[in-house]
Order: structure tokens, then sequence, then C-alpha cells
């Protein structure tokens, strides 16, 4: 691996450290270690070349939205709206994220070690061969996959740290579009009208290795045991109507 | 320094020590400063408890004036009730960005005794505040507790901060809020906390149930003058704890209360406590989103809507807790916490002092 480029974020500005990556970035800089990061937003916004970014602290709103090239871990929590409108390749985050992450997500993986806020994966999609994925190593709040009209979302629940749910209540309203793999049983009652649990079947199994796998690598330091992640009954939920507002707006 | 205004929303942090050490000012400053970005400088504000240690059985009356005459009208108005021990002007500093503040003085007071009249001092204070804020023009009481104050106005955190020297005091608990007004004026009295007695609340979003909450404090003597809607949750938490004697927990069952179809799910004690207070006190119901932090003299609590439209974060470090919109702003004070955590929509995160537990009922409320 490339020697990074070192920036200590201590104390700057948003837009002083997004700027400084940016022409690094058209210089052809490719590897960056960002030191004492603390809320700084939008860091990755928008970059489409194939970079890496290390983030050490604790990363702003909206980290990597819009991008499509960097690959982004960061070593301690992130705020609200990780990957935003994210087109592709991955966030790695060692810690919890907060809400709204994957916000309308159309590419890429979203890897988290902890818990996340609510709404996560809200309106996340699929295009062709474009199919986003988020793994959440923890538990999720409310409105897990709200609106979701493609991609997967994955939580796993590795951590049963506390008596709240796995997830959150208004799992998956208004969902038309990907699936939702949960580890562990889902109440009925906190799902939304508009989707159903289905089984999982072989191919699930296989995708979801394969998926797992790649997470699993991720956060190799923490020693994550695959074939153990893989040995709890996971829950599969799928939208039972591809158009479920479809008739609200007829006259 | 920024000039464009971007969407954003408000910010809030809070910091309490739970054995009362002193936490500097420059703490607060640093960590609400911190989220500059979720602001527009068009209003910041600042509640230090302790912070009056020579005065600490008085009411610490803080008011703004417009003009020489709401002043004169207003210490009129006192003097025939109170017995004023001390006052001064709040003390300030010249800051550049800060263009025409109101004249600002704190009168620490105690009530004039009446023979035969059995009202509480609190009420008596809580009637003055309404009295002066409703019908003296140009005259406005921000803060009105003892041993605490508030101190807040049109600028940013940063600006604010300097104007009113917060760095020169020490409390054992702060809140602070920086504002991004949306649907009403930022002026003076507009910024956050907006306080009542020992009562200060700073709020990030929208209560869209004002009107409603306004109509039904009205009932009780409360007058919403301020023109923005967190006035409600100051005079909501002073109606149903102070007033009406409510645990705070319970209190804030009431201010967020659960759904129907949740309450449906309870076991019957549960369900009926939750269903009595859907009925009595479905009008201090706090419809919309909102993260708010309520401080007073027993301690913080935090809150959230039932659907978690806004951000809030808490953190524990030893005997201090933080909580705050982001977690950076905690970060920037507390380097190392012990735990972090998002609380739960709708679910009171309340840190009562040490000493106040028993008091304030709320022992046990925040399991570390």
């Amino acid at each position: 691996m490339l020697e990074p480029l070192v920036i200590d974020a201590k104390g700057m500005y948003y837009r002083e450290l997004n700027q400084l990556i940016r022409d690094e970035v058209k210089k052809g800089t490719t590897h960056f270690r960002l030191l004492n990061v603390n809320g700084q937003r939008y860091i990755g916004a928008g970059v489409s070349r194939e970079i890496f970014i290390d983030v050490e602290g604790v990363a702003g709103q909206d980290l990597g939205i819009f991008m499509d090239g960097p690959s982004i871990v960061v070593h301690g929590d992130a705020q609200d709206c990780v990957g935003n409108t994210m087109e592709g390749r991955k966030i790695v985050v060692h810690g919890m994220a907060g809400d709204v992450c994957g916000y309308g997500m159309r590419g890429g993986k979203l890897h988290i070690l902890g818990d996340v806020g609510y709404r996560v994966g809200i309106h996340m999609k699929t295009y062709k061969e474009m199919v986003p994925v988020i793994i959440v190593g923890g538990k999720a709040g409310h409105f897990f996959g709200e609106y979701m009209a493609g991609g997967i979302l994955i939580l796993l629940n590795l951590w049963n740290d506390d008596s709240r749910p796995i997830v959150g209540d208004y799992l998956a309203t208004g969902m038309h579009g990907g699936t939702i793999y949960v580890r562990g049983k889902v109440d009925a009652f906190l799902m939304g009208k508009e989707v159903g649990k289905v089984e999982v079947t072989q191919e699930d199994w296989g995708l979801l290795r394969g998926l797992l796998e790649d997470y699993c690598d991720d956060f190799s330091k923490y020693s994550l045991d695959l074939e153990k992640i893989m040995e709890e009954p996971f829950t599969k939920l799928v939208p039972v109507s591809s158009r479920p507002y479809g008739k609200v707006y007829a006259y | 320094m920024m000039q464009c205004r971007e969407i954003s929303g408000c910010g809030l942090s809070g910091i309490i020590s739970r054995s009362r050490e002193l936490i500097p000012g420059e703490d607060i400053i640093t960590s609400i400063v911190h989220q500059r970005e979720r602001g527009n400088n068009l209003g910041a504000g600042y509640a230090g408890y302790g912070i009056y240690p020579r005065f600490p059985d008085s009411y610490a009356i803080h008011i703004m004036y417009d003009d020489e005459h709401s002043k004169e009208e207003t210490e009129n108005y006192l003097r025939r009730r109170f017995h004023i021990e001390h006052f001064e002007d709040i003390p300030t500093r010249r800051v550049p960005a800060i263009q025409d503040p109101p004249t600002l003085f704190r009168y620490f007071v105690k009530p004039v005794e009446i023979p035969g009249v059995e009202t509480s001092h609190d009420d008596l204070v809580m009637r003055s505040v309404m009295e002066i804020n409703e019908g003296i023009p140009g005259a406005f009481v921000f803060s009105s507790g003892k041993n605490m104050g508030a101190f807040k106005g049109v600028g940013g955190p940063e600006e604010i901060a300097e104007f009113f020297r917060i760095e020169e005091y020490s409390a054992h608990q702060w809140i602070a809020h920086t504002r991004f007004p949306t649907n009403t004026p930022g002026w003076w009295g507009g910024a956050h906390p907006f306080t009542l007695l020992d009562w200060a609340v700073v709020h990030n979003g929208e209560i869209s149930s004002y009107g409603i909450n306004k109509r039904y404090l009205e009932m009780f003597g409360y007058k919403c003058t301020l023109m923005t809607d967190t006035e409600v949750v100051a005079y909501l938490v002073d109606l149903l704890v102070r007033r009406h004697g409510l645990p705070l927990p319970v209190a804030a069952r009431a201010l967020a209360a659960p759904f129907w179809k949740d309450i449906d799910r309870m076991d019957e004690r549960e369900h009926k406590l939750s269903t009595v207070l859907r009925m009595i006190y479905g009008s201090a119901l706090l419809n919309g989103p909102f993260a708010v932090l309520v401080a007073w003299n027993g301690g913080m609590m935090g809150i959230n809507d039932r659907i978690k439209l806004r951000p809030l974060v808490a953190a524990v470090h030893g005997d201090r807790v933080y909580m705050a919109s982001e977690e950076s702003a905690i970060c920037a004070v507390c380097l190392q916490p012990d735990r972090v955590w998002a609380p739960k929509a709708g679910e009171a995160v309340i840190v009562p002092f040490d000493d106040a537990k028993e008091a304030w009922e709320v022992k046990g409320c925040l399991s570390l």
C-alpha cells in the first residue's frame, strides 16, 4: 500500500479539509489518512476517482455523499446521513452511525460495526447492475428500510448488549423493492403494512455468505466468526406490492 | 468567517456535573460553537446553574429593555412586589457583530410577604414574569430562577458568549443553543433558552402543537408572548412538574406520550397510567419534530419526539453527562467518553444531581 498523505484535521473547517482533499485528488494522491476528525461534514463528497481515506475520529454529516470512487474507513463513530445518495464503492465504520444512513443510496457498500439510528436505508434503490448494500452489526431504530425501492439491508445484532429490540418500529414502511435480512426474529407488530416475511432460500444463504464474508474481512480485527453469524436464523422481508401507493393519487 | 446560509437545523448542547463540580463556561462555549453549522447567527444562548452563589436564595430576574421608559415602568412594578436585594447591568462587552442590543439588567429579588395571602413565592414570580412580558411594552424577563441565569440574544454562539462574557462564569450544569429560525422571527426574546423560574429549555425542531399547548397554558395563567414555539415547553414543564406535582418521568410521558397502538400493548398498570395521562394531558402533548434539553436546579433532561425527527446524542464520562445534537460537540470537550449513545425516540434521559435524586423521584432514571 502507498504511503498515505496524512492530514491533521484538528480544528479544521470542513470546507478547508474537503478542498484540500479535492486538490490532492486532482494532483493524483490516492491514499489519505485524516487525523483528529471531529464532526467535519461531507468528507469524500462527490469524489469519483478511486481513492482511499482513513478517518480517525468522529466523521460528520453526509460522509461520502454522492461519491462513487472512494473507499472510506472510519476508525470511530459516524454522525447522521452516512452514504447519502452514494453511487458506489464502500464506507466502513468501526463504531456506531447516526440517523438516515444510506439515504437514497444507489450503489456501493456501507458496513457499520455497531448500532445505527433511525431511518437507515430510507429509499435506497437498485438500477440495473447497481445494487447498494448496507450491513449493520448492531441494532437499528425505527423506520429501517422505509420506502426502500431496491438494494439489500442486513441487520446482524451481533452485540445484543441491551434490552432494546433488534429493530425499531415501522420497519420497512412503504417498502416496494429490495430485500431486508434480519438476523433473529422480527415481531410482526413492528412491520409496515407494505412488507411480508418470506422463507430464506438456499440462494439467499449463498448471497448472505458472500456479503458477510466481505463484512467480516473489513472487521477482521474483531475476529468475527462468519460461521457463528450464519448459525442464527435470519428473517427475510420483501415488499408485498411493487406499488403500495399506486392507488393513492389515482382518481 | 462563514457568510452564506445553509439549510440546517438548530444545535443544542448540555453538560452536567452530577456532584455539582463547577464546569467552566469555556466548555459549553466550545461545545455549542462546534455546531455552528447548525445555526445561522440569528440567535444563540446559554443557561448556567449555580452561577450566583452570592444570592442563592433570591430569584435572579434577567430583563431586556427596549427603552428607558420600559425599564422605569418595570422597576416600579418590581419594587411594589419584591425586595430588591441587589441589581446591576448584566455584564457585557462590545462585540462588532452584535448591533443594537437591548438594555440588559438583572435583579436579585425576594417576594414581599403579604399577610393573609398564601400564594407561593414561585407562583408570585411566575405571575410577575407573565405580567411584565405581556403588559409592559418593550420589557421582557428572560430568566427568573434562583442561583441560575439565562443569557441569550441575536447572534452566533461565539458572539453571544463573548457579548455576555460567558467564559467568566462557572456552573454545575450548562445548556446552550444555536439557532436557525425557520418560521418565527429571529429577535432577542426569541433566542433560546426559554425559561421560567429555574426551568430552562433549548430546542431543535418545531412544536406543531403550539396553538393547542398555548391555549391550554392560558387556562393556568401562562401567557405566550415570545413568538416562538419553544416557549410552551418551559411553561408545560412548570405546570406539570412544579404545580401539578408529577414526577418528571411521568411528565415526560405526557409531553411525548406513547402512541395508542403502543399503549394497547402495555401491561395493565402502564396501560392505565398512559391512558390517564393522554386523557388528562391531551392538550399538553408536544407534536412535531423535537430534540429538547430541559434544565432545572435538580438536574437535566433530554428528550426527543416519538419518531426521532431530530438528532440527540448522550455521553457519560465519570461524573459528567453530556447531551448534544452531534457527537462531535461532545467530543470537542470530552476526549474519551465512557459511553456514547443515541437516546431512544420519546424516552427521556433524566440526569439528576446526586443530591437531588430523591427530591425529584427520578432515581434510577438514567441507568449508567
